[in-house]
C-alpha cells in the first residue's frame, strides 16, 4: 500500500533546471539509501531513476520547495515498498518479526560484550573496536537484517527521520517502529560482534592475497 | 545547570537509544542527561552508542557510479513538459 506523496496543493511551478540541480545534488544520498534498501547495485540505480521520473511527473504535488529532499526520499521509499511487495506477491510469506519468539535479538549490547573482563586488558576496547570497524562491516551487518528491521534502521539512522515520520511512511504504529528499531539495532550489533570475533568474512575471501 | 540525578543506571540505559535519537520528552531527556553527567560507566556507553550511530549515519551517503548521473540527466531530458 502506497501513501499519497503529498497533499495535492498547487504551488509555484517547478522549473526543470532547478529540479535537475536538486536531484543531482541529492544523488549520493538517494543512491546510498536505495543501495541499502535493495541490497543490489543495479536495483538501486533503477530505483533512483524510477523515483526521479515519478517525482518529475508529480512535481505539482510538491507544496513547499524546502521540503524537496524529504519528498523525494518518500517517493523513493514508497517505490521500493510497492515494487518489493509486487515482487514478493505469491512468494513465500515470511513471518512478521513481531510473531517470532523473542530470541537473542532483544537487547544485545556490543558495549557490554566489549567490556567482558577478559577483554579489558586492551585498555579501551570500545575505542579499539570503533577504530577497526570498517564501513564494509557496517554495510554487511545492515544488509543482513530482515527487511522490516532494515527499513526502520535505514529510515531513522541513514535518512534521519523521526519515529513518527518513519511510522507515517511505513503506515505502522509508532510503537512498532520503536520496537523494530530496537530489535534491528540489537541484531546489527550482534552481527558486528560476530565479525569482530571472526575477522575473515566470506565476502572478502575472493580478494587477492598479497604474495610475499 | 544540570538537574539532580533522579534515575538509576538501569532506567537511564533503558531510555538511552531514544535519548540519542532525540525522541524523549523534555523531562525524561533531562533525567537521562543528568544521569550521564554523573555516571562514568553510562556516559562511556552513551559515547560508544553515539559514535556507532554516527558511523551508521555516514552510510547515508555513497558515491554512485558515473553512469547513474548520466542516466538521470538523460532521463530528465526526455521527460514530458520541459
Amino acid at each position: 500500500m502506497t501513501r499519497p506523496i503529498a497533499d495535492p496543493v498547487p504551488g509555484q511551478p517547478v522549473e526543470a533546471g532547478w529540479f535537475e540541480s536538486q536531484v543531482v545534488a541529492l544523488l549520493p544520498s538517494l543512491y546510498a539509501t536505495a543501495r541499502r534498501l535493495t541490497r543490489n547495485e543495479t536495483d538501486a540505480e533503477d530505483l533512483v531513476a524510477d523515483a526521479v521520473a515519478r517525482a518529475w511527473v508529480g512535481r505539482e504535488q510538491l507544496r513547499d520547495r524546502t521540503a524537496f529532499r524529504g519528498w523525494l526520499f518518500r517517493i523513493l521509499t514508497n517505490r521500493f515498498l510497492t515494487e518489493h511487495r509486487q515482487h514478493e506477491a505469491g512468494a513465500r510469506l515470511e513471518p512478521l518479526p513481531e510473531d517470532e519468539p523473542p530470541g537473542e535479538d532483544h537487547g544485545f549490547s556490543l558495549f557490554e560484550r566489549l567490556h567482558q573482563p577478559f577483554l579489558l586488558w586492551w585498555g579501551n576496547p570500545e575505542q579499539e573496536f570503533l577504530d577497526r570497524l570498517l564501513r564494509e562491516d557496517l554495510e554487511r551487518a545492515l544488509d543482513s537484517l530482515p527487511e522490516p528491521f532494515r527499513l526502520v534502521v535505514v529510515l531513522v539512522e541513514l535518512q534521519g527521520l523521526s519515529y513518527q515520520e518513519a511510522a507515517e511512511l511505513l503506515d505502522l504504529p509508532v510503537g512498532t517502529v520503536r520496537s523494530r528499531l530496537a530489535r534491528g539495532r540489537s541484531r546489527l550489533q550482534q552481527a558486528l560482534w560476530e565479525y569482530a570475533r571472526n575477522p575473515s568474512p566470506p565476502a572478502r575471501a575472493g580478494e587477492p592475497v598479497e604474495q610475499p | 545547570m544540570i538537574s539532580p540525578d533522579t534515575i538509576g543506571c538501569e532506567e537511564a540505559l533503558r531510555h538511552l537509544a531514544e535519548y540519542l535519537d532525540g525522541e524523549l520528552a523534555a523531562e525524561r531527556h533531562g533525567e537521562v542527561e543528568a544521569h550521564l553527567h554523573r555516571c562514568l560507566s553510562c556516559y562511556s556507553r552513551a559515547e560508544f552508542e553515539r559514535r556507532l550511530k554516527a558511523r551508521l549515519a555516514a552510510l547515508g551517503n555513497a558515491r554512485p557510479g558515473p553512469e547513474l548521473e548520466r542516466r538521470v540527466r538523460a532521463l530528465l531530458a526526455q521527460l514530458p513538459e520541459r
